[in-house]
């Protein structure tokens, strides 16, 4: 298979310069850290729980929190490219150009699930308890978020072409996403009402509900089909934009 | 059918290398016409130069011809393959690289080379051998190990060349690919160049130097404002203009200068410059005397006075009215 080999071909390459430079695979990780350590804590009095149960609630919403802006932003790495001339280069050859794309996001999965599993396990001190069952489910469910918002990032990146309009634009979009869905502090009011329309509003539900224990809780599922769906749509977008102009 | 294949073909196991464009048209923003119904043919196995000053066309005809734009109008033949029918068959044909260059900072000319064999389908044990062949035939070796970000602009250009050639194209379409290079670099880069072609490849480069065109290229095509302006070997095109050329350097009084000059039997025509007067006569030799007599008794100060030959940049003047080393120095 054609799409498979040269899909493998482009994460292999993109694998290896991030392990030439892991260290921003560490720096990717200091934002949720951050709010493990520094915000974590003022939860148990805010929300009147026993520490255990805040960081059960805290910790999969983080998680979420880190598939979104660990790959919202590998466009910014893409731009880099298309200024190098490496993806015109790569354009003239006939490598499949949903290969380009897939490639590249299977690379930015790969480094959030490394991540993912860094940050669950720097939890684990805090009373953070989950199945490996359930937490294998959650990281697909991040894997799947990671798959989508990396695709939105490169269409994007594809489009703009410049790191100045794609942050704030990035930026824009992705801070209401953020604050809807619950993930620093349980929604309530006109402001569920509004982030029941928000997907990762059901990511965070479905994480929580997993590392609660209760797979079989509806909004994992419905988190399933919803994310699953978004990034195949995300993904087609985004192959369509590498295949633009070159048939 | 092998057979007539193996017969027709220049280099056994190269597809026909000919380009034919018909009445290429590319249109930007709905209303600039940056190519404008181009029609030329290539021929195999020859070094043929786009000429002509920055948005002229060249560029754009290129990423056309290579996959990367598609025409609005008219159509083309690239290396056997119809370009808008099957541009897949086309880009295994043909190599392109860009005049910006195309290598990544973080990994060396080595890794480069085995990746971009790669995505052209070989396995990784041919495309070591690929890249290793690519190494020794662009005298890579003292540095193909090193990363690219420590290439000087010449290494780093042949670097690029070796990536469009890697899987042997029967076409290499070179986007200026020695703008920016020292002397040295740029000679060296003509003789990688003539080495593609003596291997059967057709190169097609687009430049904007004259000397380049006029040492380089089998083949020159003048191209101004997305027309196609004269097309022939540099010798042909030279020969059009009948005569010498004589500049005659002048501190001002360029218009004085060029209304007495025209009126002369002997001048074919002049041609205003900044701070110069060209002029086409017969025979140079000879109408330099007259000239000094002629300026000097209207009591016009001359700079200096300079007969030659006609070059590639009085065919752009007399194509287009302008100079192409004014139109180049003005971008």
């Amino acid at each position: 298979m054609k799409l498979v080999r040269d899909t493998w071909l482009v994460f292999t390459r993109q694998m290896t310069l991030v392990l030439r430079n892991p260290v921003w695979l560490i720096v990717g990780l200091m934002q949720p850290v951050y709010f493990l350590l520094l915000f974590g804590p003022l939860l148990k009095n805010a929300l009147r729980m026993s520490a255990e149960d805040a960081y059960r609630f805290f910790v999969p919403g983080l998680l979420v929190q880190l598939a979104m802006f660990g790959t919202l932003f590998v466009g910014f790495g893409l731009i880099a490219e298309l200024r190098a001339g490496v993806i015109e280069r790569m354009r003239v050859t006939p490598v499949s150009r949903l290969s380009l794309l897939l490639g590249r996001s299977l690379r930015d999965m790969v480094t959030l699930l490394v991540q993912a599993i860094l940050l669950t396990v720097l939890a684990l001190p805090f009373g953070l308890t989950v199945r490996i069952g359930d937490l294998l489910l959650a990281l697909a469910l991040l894997a799947l978020i990671a798959l989508m918002l990396s695709a939105i990032s490169y269409a994007l990146a594809l489009k703009l072409r410049s790191e100045d309009a794609l942050a704030p634009l990035m930026n824009a979009v992705s801070m209401p996403v953020l604050l809807l869905s619950g993930i620093l502090l349980p929604l309530s009011g006109w402001l569920r009402s509004v982030g029941d329309w928000n997907p990762f509003t059901y990511a965070v539900d479905a994480s929580r509900a997993l590392f609660a224990g209760d797979p079989g809780n509806s909004s994992v599922w419905k988190a399933l089909v919803i994310t699953t769906a978004l990034a195949v749509a995300a993904a087609t977008w985004a192959a369509r934009s590498f295949a633009r102009s070159v048939r | 059918m092998t057979l007539t294949q193996q017969e027709s073909a220049p280099n056994a196991g190269q597809p026909d290398g000919r380009i034919v464009v018909h009445e290429l048209t590319k249109v930007f923003h709905g209303n600039i016409r940056a190519v404008d119904h181009l029609s030329f043919n290539v021929e195999p196995g020859s070094i043929t130069g786009f000429l002509g000053p920055n948005g002229a066309g060249k560029t754009t005809t290129l990423r056309m011809l290579a996959t990367l734009l598609s025409p609005d109008g008219g159509e083309a033949t690239v290396a056997g393959v119809d370009l808008r029918r099957s541009p897949g068959e086309v880009r295994r044909r043909i190599g392109y690289v860009a005049q910006g260059g195309c290598t990544w900072d973080e990994v060396s000319a080595r890794e480069e080379l085995v990746y971009q064999a790669r995505l052209y389908g070989v396995d990784k044990t041919e495309a070591r051998t690929r890249a290793e062949q690519a190494v020794k035939a662009f005298q890579l070796d003292t540095f193909a190990d090193r990363l690219c970000k420590t290439y000087s602009g010449g290494q780093r250009r042949r670097v690029d060349v070796a990536l469009g050639v890697i899987h042997q194209p029967s076409v290499v379409f070179l986007d200026e690919p020695t703008t920016g290079l020292d002397p040295q670099s740029r000679v060296h880069m003509w003789d990688e160049v003539r080495r593609l072609r003596d291997e059967g490849m057709t190169v097609f480069i687009t430049t904007h130097y004259l000397e380049e065109a006029d040492a380089l290229c089998d083949r020159i095509a003048i191209m101004d404002n997305g027309l196609l302006v004269a097309e022939g070997t540099s010798a042909e095109l030279k020969r059009e203009i009948a005569g010498d050329v004589v500049t005659v350097g002048l501190n001002g009084a360029i218009e004085k200068a060029v209304e007495l000059l025209s009126d002369e039997p002997y001048v074919a025509k002049v041609e205003a410059l900044d701070d110069s007067v060209r002029l086409y006569v017969d025979a140079g030799a000879t109408a330099i005397p007259h000239i000094l007599r002629t300026l000097d008794g209207a009591g016009v100060t001359l700079g200096s006075i300079e007969l030659h030959r006609p070059s590639l940049d009085d065919v752009f003047l007399a194509k287009t009215g302008r100079s192409l080393r004014e139109s180049a120095e003005g971008v």
